[in-house]
């Protein structure tokens, strides 16, 4: 017979957010005296259980009244069980011998029926108190950290993760999937509001992460596996054959320079330029070292040329060369993989790719870039002419039920970037179509003005199309936009020379297979998720896997490096404490009654659980679960139990919900 | 065989029966039976539905109880046949309230609609049912450098069915060259002709027809295809008078899509209704009549 459990209730007022619908002094009140079978000995509210005062509030009932078990009434666990159970811990009481039950999401705010609230904040209660007492007494696991970290994505926003986290002495791998790092940054002119020119800022960037002793960097690579958990992570990661022999290759540039084929570049230049068989992406392309393309390469193909190879002054070129598979021990992992650009092809009434004078936000950047296909010059797609009224749409792909419901956020100051530009160098008239202008960051509105200054048309309305079907005087030869003016009212009919779709963004289209070899989730957009939006941003439900970045939503160049080195810093302050603590709660096999059937192993989302075909039992690895449940529910022989989820905390729990309503039944019996 | 139940509509009776005759004469060709729905009704055409609704779904379940019991997919030539029949069906099978009621109706006549009934443009026949090389094998007389604006009309993909593309399919196109003409970019291809507008506000349908023709024009077309006989008499019949409105000089034909496929397939121009038009084929199809 088990010792009888004094525990002590303490129901919070959360100001008005739960004593606004719940009656807490009542609920306080008929807990002391109705739960006392339970083992309640004292039941307590309080306007903050969270505050200071509150939490001494509790540790002096556990040191004076000897309180074994605490149950919190407040908020959802997710917020405030740290709180309570680090606060009986201070008072010397297991801190997982203290629940948190919330009257607040899952009563309070959900209810207006005073009188029907309290009595299931009363019934909440009572599941936590039955719940309690068959709470034990757990400690969590230690495991040490190893103090390397992988970087998947070399684009601006896992250059600064990668630049943070080896300025603080600790090494990084930064594995990126094309020849060279950069990004999409890399592709761009200039950057809003400030117009500084993109690759004066990347490139100093990109050049330290080349040099850093700290860093590993492996381009034209990708992640094909990941075992293990936090703090001790191994990456498979596979090195294509760049066909090019680094240690000798000095990246002189006569190789692409000699080389006879061209091939239309659909990744860097996106589809406006061409590059050759053997390249770099851009000239400040790091590493230096170019790629054999053996897709295209004339030797590949057919067997014979190797210019390259025969003009490379340090026989660097090796076209036997293999790729190289090796497997690197991290203790942490950032996804920084970034964002595809929505297709234009999918909205054909914008005519992308059948009307010659549509262009994508990613061909202008190319095409205003003075690095790019036309030198930096706007010329229409003869490559001559200069457009004298350009119009540029937003929202292409982005706020629209059909495509992507999500604002893409950046398009709204790539557009304007874009009329100014247009603007300042051909002297065209802009028209802007927008749905709604959202400038809403630093220095971001100015620009808008600015832009308003300078006589950019600014039209509210969704375009409807874009034709080559001329009807009136003066649209002959030109692009027909169709709107309607939403503030005027009217139906526009704009004749323009160039049309500019501002496309949004997109997930990779990989983004859910990468999500699974890394264990965390994608929401329904694709979009990685983060613990939590607003406190917990670039960590994700699986622990030692952050996120920084697009890969978690659209977002800007400011806000993509704040990710980066956020995701550092959360990364770094885990190295320095060299072993992290996991969470107890976790599934356990029972080895006598497994029967080796196998259920579980591909269920677990986590890879934690691992088959013994010796002892022909499956095994859980303690430091890789992460306490789902998945395993237990799925396990036909019963053989699973989870660690603070047993079956007996739960019937019970469920016994305590219906408590009131069997208490109230056997009153109507009995009446 | 492939065998379809045809609902001629309306128009194919009279006014579009040149479209029912190269219908007719190009699938028999091909080995296609189109086997005429008994005793059918007007499916109620662009009007009756902004009138009575229920009436209006009773009228075409009419027919589509009727097509149900052959057990055969439904052809309708027609695009607003067409549209009204599919929409039908389609109101009936997510409604259980409406059917009922339509039901109700039908059983004075004795028939019932259960929902189990495909319909089909006869354009749609010819994209997806027949392969282009069933098409091509039977192509004699090739419509070798003529010019072919394909007019797809609304109502045809509108509206969206399930995920096809409705801004710019190209169906059309394929037939066309699977006859071997040569189809333009016709960029008002989904424009409406005007419907029945041209009843009711005359003016605002002639602007839209006089786009139509203009936009061909401008296309370098030699002839316009249409699939509903509602566009072909908008945009054919009624140039005298858009010459009238707008000082334009339009003399532009307007052919079935079943007349250019019968003409490849080289059944006698009779056969195919060709000589009933207002404005002569014969300048643009010179080449391939002489032969």
């Amino acid at each position: 017979m088990e010792k009888k459990e004094k525990i002590g209730v303490y129901v919070c007022h959360c100001g008005t957010n739960i004593a606004g619908v719940v009656n807490v002094a009542e609920v306080s009140k008929w807990a002391g005296e109705n739960l006392k079978d339970l083992g309640v000995v004292i039941s307590r509210d309080y306007k903050f259980m969270c505050s200071s005062l509150g939490q001494e509030l509790i540790q002096k009932d556990i040191k004076e009244q000897g309180l074994t078990r605490v149950v919190v009434a407040a908020c959802s666990p997710h917020l405030h069980e740290p709180t309570f159970r680090t606060a009986c811990k201070g008072a010397g009481l297991n801190p997982y011998l203290c629940e948190l039950v919330s009257i607040r999401e899952q009563d309070s705010w959900v209810h207006t029926d005073k009188v029907a609230a309290t009595e299931k904040a009363k019934a909440i209660i009572a599941g936590g108190v039955s719940r309690v007492v068959h709470n034990e007494p757990l400690t969590p696991l230690m495991v040490p950290i190893h103090p390397a970290t992988l970087i998947v994505g070399g684009g601006i926003a896992g250059i600064q993760a990668a630049l943070e986290i080896a300025d603080a002495g600790t090494p990084v791998y930064l594995v990126e999937r094309e020849p060279s790092i950069g990004g999409h940054m890399a592709q761009f002119d200039k950057t809003f509001p400030t117009l500084d020119c993109s690759a004066c800022i990347l490139t100093p960037k990109m050049v330290q992460v080349g040099n850093h002793p700290n860093i590993t960097l492996m381009t034209y690579s990708v992640v094909e596996k990941v075992d293990g958990y936090v703090g001790n992570f191994v990456a498979t990661i596979r090195k294509h054959a760049r066909g090019i022999k680094e240690a000798d290759c000095t990246g002189c540039g006569i190789c692409w320079e000699k080389c006879p084929k061209k091939v239309m570049d659909n990744v860097f230049e996106a589809g406006m330029g061409n590059r050759k068989a053997v390249y770099v992406p851009f000239p400040q392309a790091v590493p230096k070292y170019p790629v054999i393309d053996r897709v295209n390469c004339t030797y590949y193909i057919k067997g014979t040329c190797k210019a390259c190879e025969k003009f490379c002054p340090t026989n660097a070129i090796d076209f036997a060369q293999e790729d190289e598979v090796l497997n690197v021990q991290v203790g942490n992992i950032i996804l920084a993989t970034g964002y595809d650009i929505f297709d234009a092809r999918r909205m054909t009434q914008y005519g992308y790719g059948r009307l010659a004078n549509v262009y994508t936000s990613l061909e202008f950047e190319r095409m205003s870039n003075a690095a790019g296909p036309t030198g930096g010059n706007i010329v229409m797609r003869d490559g001559k002419t200069i457009p004298k009224v350009v119009g540029i749409v937003h929202c292409v792909g982005s706020r629209d039920k059909n495509y992507n419901e999500y604002c893409s956020a950046i398009c709204c100051m790539q557009s304007l970037k874009f009329a100014h530009l247009v603007h300042e160098r051909t002297g065209a008239e802009v028209y802007n179509f927008y749905i709604d202008i959202r400038t809403p960051a630093k220095g971001y509105e100015e620009f808008y003005h600015r832009l308003l200054d300078e006589g950019t048309h600014f039209i509210r309305g969704k375009v409807a199309e874009i034709s080559d079907a001329v009807r009136l005087p003066g649209e002959e030869g030109k692009l027909i936009m169709q709107v309607e003016d939403t503030l005027t009212g009217n139906q526009l009919r704009v004749p323009v020379d160039m049309a500019i779709l501002s496309v949004g963004l997109e997930p990779r289209a990989d983004s859910k297979a990468l999500a699974k070899t890394f264990g965390i989730s994608c929401s329904a957009d694709g979009w990685f998720i983060e613990r939590h939006p607003k406190l917990d941003p670039v960590a994700t439900m699986t622990e030692g896997v952050y996120i920084a970045g697009c890969v978690q939503g659209p977002k800007d160049i400011p806000a993509s490096v704040v990710q980066g080195a956020a995701a550092a810093a959360r990364i770094m302050g885990k190295i320095q404490q060299k072993e992290i603590s996991l969470e107890p709660i976790r599934a356990t096999v029972n080895a006598d009654t497994c029967s080796g059937c196998r259920i579980c192993n591909n269920m677990c989302p986590f890879n934690a659980i691992t088959f013994h075909e010796d002892t022909m039992v499956s095994e859980v690895n303690p430091a890789l679960c992460q306490g789902c449940g998945t395993c237990v529910a799925a396990c036909p022989a019963g053989a699973i139990s989870g660690t603070g989820f047993s079956n007996i905390q739960i019937l019970s729990q469920i016994d305590g919900l219906l408590l009131l309503t069997l208490d109230k039944k056997k009153e109507a019996a009995l009446a | 065989m492939k065998e379809y139940a045809y609902f001629p509509g309306c128009s194919l009776e009279k006014m579009a029966s040149s479209y029912h005759q190269s219908a007719m004469e190009t699938t028999k060709k091909l080995g296609i039976k189109l086997k005429e729905l008994e005793d059918w009704n007007c499916c109620g055409a662009t009007t009756y539905f902004y009138i009575d609704e229920l009436l209006a779904y009773t009228l075409c379940a009419r027919n589509l109880a009727i097509a149900e019991k052959t057990g055969l997919d439904v052809v309708a030539p027609c695009s607003a046949c067409y549209k009204n029949m599919y929409f039908t069906a389609a109101h009936l099978k997510k409604d259980p309230d409406l059917a009922e009621h339509v039901n109700f109706a039908l059983e004075e006549d004795g028939l019932h609609f259960n929902g189990n009934v495909n319909i089909k443009h006869l354009i749609e026949v010819f994209a997806s049912d027949i392969s282009t090389e069933e098409i091509q094998s039977k192509v004699s007389h090739p419509l070798k450098g003529i010019r072919v604006a394909p007019y797809y009309g609304c109502q045809i993909v509108r509206p969206q069915k399930e995920k096809e593309n409705v801004e710019q399919p190209q169906f059309f196109e394929n037939i066309l060259s699977a006859i071997g003409a040569t189809p333009v970019n016709y960029p008002l291809k989904m424009r409406c002709c005007g419907g029945s507008l041209i009843i009711s506000s005359r003016t605002a349908a002639l602007s839209m027809v006089r786009n139509l023709l203009q936009c061909a024009v401008d296309s370098q077309a030699s002839v316009i295809a249409t699939a509903c006989p509602m566009c072909q008499v908008n945009l054919e019949v009624y140039q005298q008078q858009v010459n009238l409105e707008f000082g334009t000089n339009f003399s532009f034909p307007v052919m079935y899509f079943t007349q250019l496929i019968g003409l490849a397939f080289g059944i006698n121009p009779k056969k195919l209704g060709i000589g009933k038009e207002f404005v002569s084929f014969a300048p643009s199809l010179l080449p391939v009549l002489q032969e």
